[in-house]
């Protein structure tokens, strides 16, 4: 049982994402986690103010099931299938990490200085928390999609587009980490 | 019957993306920084399996469970769409820590604030949406 409680090496892990995709597309669906936040505007009504969602929401439901499944995942992830959760990093990230004031690093799963209850009292941290999900969900939909749609669905397609996505995806990961964190923190 | 079967999928992904630690807001910052291997094992292993995969689904004609042909999606021929939004996206990405999968496991592993997340990707997405025709694509 030991094998299934600790982290998933990564060889074990991408191949399980690849058998997800394999699937989804069996159901007559593809991986894409991102259009579900389109389904979610679309059911709320956003239909009325733009056409872009002004679409059949209903049959797109499956991509709420499934995200539906992945919150259940992590919950069974955190309490049935793991003794001790902690992100075993190299000490250099945490000490990057600790000088960045990331106190958790090396302690945790998720950052507690962002993802701890307390955090939403925290003006910089609810701010940050704010400014990269309203990026995250105009850039999926602006790219037609995410790391799901594109760098393993479309990359294993062989879709020029999705490659140019991604790079974009690493180009603007990379411009966080080198240009904007050290001004951030 | 079905949504049952998407339901078994995402919980599979769910549980997957959470035990690979995928859903780490500390393994993207480790990926950005290039100090570990880990994630690019998992995208590396995933895209190897899924273009082998994928290959052999054409040209074997696999066809889905209802014998309906499979749903490739062919996308647009542009460049600044994919190049600006997934920049956009990467800096999202890089600085939550998740990406819209995770960010649901995240909710299901207990990590209240994740919801913030949540909702300003609704946001951003209907952003989008409303501006979409005045953007180049």
């Amino acid at each position: 049982m030991d094998w299934i409680l600790s982290p998933w090496p990564w060889y074990v892990s991408g191949p399980l994402i690849a058998f997800v995709m394999f699937l989804l597309l069996l159901a007559g669906k593809s991986f894409g986690m991102s259009s579900n936040l389109r389904t979610l505007c679309s059911l709320c009504g956003a239909g009325k103010k733009a056409q872009f969602f002004d679409f059949d929401w209903k049959a797109q439901r499956w991509n709420l099931i499934v995200a539906f499944g992945a919150a259940i995942g992590g919950y069974i992830g955190v309490h049935y299938l793991s003794t001790d959760t902690v992100v075993d990093l190299h000490p250099s990230t945490i000490a990057e990490l600790q000088a960045y004031g990331f106190e958790s690093a090396g302690k945790a799963y998720a950052p507690s200085e962002l993802y701890d209850l307390s955090a939403l009292s925290d003006p910089k941290a609810l701010a940050i928390l704010v400014v990269s999900g309203f990026l995250i969900g105009f850039g999926t939909r602006y790219a037609g999609g995410c790391t799901s749609g594109h760098t393993i669905s479309g990359l294993s397609n062989l879709q020029v587009p999705s490659l140019i996505a991604t790079l974009g995806f690493f180009i603007g990961g990379l411009l966080m980490i080198f240009i904007i964190f050290p001004l951030l923190f | 019957m079905r949504i049952l079967s998407y339901l078994g999928i995402g919980i599979l992904f769910g549980i997957v993306m959470f035990k690979s630690e995928a859903a780490s807001w500390f393994r993207i910052y480790e990926m950005f920084t290039f100090q570990s291997v880990h994630m690019y094992g998992i995208i590396g292993t995933a895209l190897a399996v899924g273009i082998i995969g994928v290959q052999l689904i054409k040209a074997k004609k696999v066809k889905t469970i209802r014998g309906s042909e499979m749903c490739f999606n062919p996308k647009d021929k542009s460049i600044t769409r994919y190049l600006v939004g997934g920049i956009i996206f990467g800096l999202g990405w890089a600085l939550a820590g998740a990406c819209p999968g995770p960010m649901y496991v995240l909710v299901g592993a207990g990590y209240v604030p994740i919801l913030v997340v949540i909702a300003a990707a609704l946001f951003g997405t209907y952003i989008y949406g409303v501006v979409r025709e005045k953007l180049p694509h």
